[in-house]
């Protein structure tokens, strides 16, 4: 049962508007394991992990978790499978209304009927795993950013789901936070035996804590493998991102016409006008 | 001639489209408000609910009652100087309680809890949706339709009657210190004119029942409004303005629609 892959990503199609935004994308995420998706920004590596959540759904193609299609539950199905994953935002996403201690007692309050005193037992542990016990008092205004995110992953990890997944976990750090992110991330699924799936594109860190990458651009999926066999992979699309070249297959240049007509041909135009 | 008849039926389709908009976002605030207004709250329901009565309900009660006030006053001294040319000033206190209890009261209440209550609400929701609180309850596996937005409607639906009652008393009593204390109507008949003509049914419950449709227009507008904002700043700002424009001219338009039917004999 345990080599059944956890999340299965099946010819997934999904456009926004008049823009595609994936064309078939295939993806297994195995149990146990981090699993980074990475790709340029703007590749709909958000949109990924919101498939994967359930709060969109794609054109077509399916997505299984646990051998269960996500967009053909009923809402209260989802829901139930939700409580079994967390999600850390961006931005933490913390309840502006709550101070940290609640936000990370939320979760337990509405899933459980665990008495005041165990709740706050877990809590406590849970915000000494992230290293702020001593911060609980505090509102969501007065964190940091890296703090707000830190508290935000007690929250993720309150009712020891499955499977988490980290939207951009690493952007706006400062290199410090940044250092306990990576850290917290890797010790957390190590600890907990999750299944992780980190949507980056800081490639540095992401390599240091991934056992599997899927690398995304143009609505699919360009590469995959472990961080070792993408590092020497010779597709220019893939090196390009994995070394940080500006220029290559993604263009440095917005398309525009040539900026030989775009200066001049505006000042012939007013010659001739 | 080509290019002007493809320029209509552009704006045909234009129009059309703006249509089917305006159908699609009706049927979306519907299932909407039947997806977060039905059902039984829970316990913890209920202290939702009771919180957003605070903010809801305690909180624009110093506005309602001090423009109740000044409105009774401004109507009894406006009332004042017509009916005295036809030395009927007896009948003061009848004019102010009818015109408050039948219109003033549920119009003006509505127009101020729009914009006191339900431009926060908007901006509230909307401020939670842009930061993805909404979304991130969602993945904790809470329903925000249940956790967020059913309290505030709820709290709205039953504030809003609640402030009117408050408006109308308060708008007598204006009524009675500038007719009575100041202009010296006899206090006699202002109040027995009064519970002469004002009729429990046809006055005071036709008003009731205006306030709470406009209790849930005004609510229902507003609540929707911000769970269905683009979530950026532009669109909070727009969003919130559009709660105080739609509420304002649903109450206002529906007040006319009430009015013919309940009292222009139809």
């Amino acid at each position: 049962m345990t080599d059944v892959p956890f999340i299965q990503v099946e010819d997934v199609y999904f456009s926004r508007g008049d823009s595609d935004i994936f064309r078939g994308v295939n993806m297994t995420i195995p149990r146990g394991k981090v699993t980074a998706i990475m790709g340029p920004s703007g590749t709909g590596k958000t949109t990924l992990l919101k498939l994967i959540g359930g709060q969109l759904t794609p054109d077509r193609g399916r997505i299984l978790i646990d051998g269960q299609d996500v967009h053909r539950l009923s809402r209260k199905a989802l829901f139930t499978l939700r409580k079994r994953m967390g999600m850390l935002f961006q931005s933490g996403a913390l309840f502006s209304d709550l101070d940290v201690f609640e936000n990370v007692a939320f979760p337990l309050r509405v899933h459980t009927d665990l008495p005041d005193t165990m709740i706050r037992d877990l809590v406590l542990l849970k915000l000494q795993a992230v290293g702020l016990r001593g911060a609980r008092h505090l509102t969501p205004a007065e964190l940091s950013g890296g703090m707000a995110r830190r508290v935000a992953l007690a929250r993720a990890v309150a009712l020891d789901p499955e499977l988490i997944l980290y939207d951009e976990p690493f952007v706006g750090q400062d290199p410090i936070s940044m250092g306990v992110l990576v850290q917290l991330i890797k010790r957390l699924n190590q600890a907990l035996s999750l299944t992780s799936v980190v949507v980056s594109h800081d490639i540095k860190e992401t390599l240091s804590i991934a056992d599997y990458l899927y690398l995304i651009a143009d609505g699919q999926v360009v590469a995959h493998g472990t961080p070792s066999s993408l590092e020497v992979n010779q597709d220019p699309r893939v090196s390009q991102f994995m070394h940080g070249e500006p220029d290559g297959p993604v263009p440095f240049h917005y398309p525009a016409e040539t900026l030989y007509r775009d200066i001049l041909g505006h000042d012939l135009a007013i010659k001739a006008g | 001639m080509q290019s002007k008849f493809s320029h209509y039926t552009a704006r045909v389709t234009r129009l059309g489209r703006k249509g089917c908009d305006v159908v699609e976002a009706l049927g979306r605030a519907t299932v909407f408000l039947a997806q977060s207004a039905v059902g039984v709250p829970s316990r913890e329901g209920w202290s939702l609910w009771l919180r957003q009565m605070h903010f809801v309900g305690v909180l624009s009660l110093a506005i309602v009652l001090v423009s109740g006030l000044f409105i009774g006053m401004v109507l009894a001294l406006q009332g004042y100087t017509i009916l005295v040319d036809f030395g009927a000033e007896q009948a003061l206190g009848q004019m102010v309680a009818l015109s408050l209890l039948r219109e003033l009261a549920p119009v003006v209440a509505a127009l101020l809890f729009a914009g006191r209550a339900g431009s926060a609400l908007t901006a509230e929701i909307g401020l939670m949706k842009a930061t993805e609180q909404l979304t991130s309850m969602e993945m904790i596996g809470v329903d925000p339709l249940r956790r967020v937005v059913a309290p505030r409607l709820w709290a709205g639906f039953v504030a809003l009657p609640i402030l009117t009652v408050g408006f109308s008393v308060v708008g007598i009593w204006g009524g009675y210190l500038v007719g009575v204390e100041w202009l010296g109507v006899f206090e006699g008949s202002y109040w027995s004119n009064m519970q002469a003509s004002v009729s429990f049914i046809d006055d005071i419950g036709n008003g009731m029942i205006k306030s709470v449709v406009f209790a849930l227009v005004v609510t229902w507008i507003a609540v929707f409004q911000g769970y269905d904002l683009v979530p950026t700043s532009e669109g909070i700002s727009r969003a919130t303005t559009r709660t105080v424009v739609y509420s304002s001219l649903a109450v206002l338009g529906l007040d006319f629609v009430l009015t013919a039917v309940m009292f222009g004999g139809l």
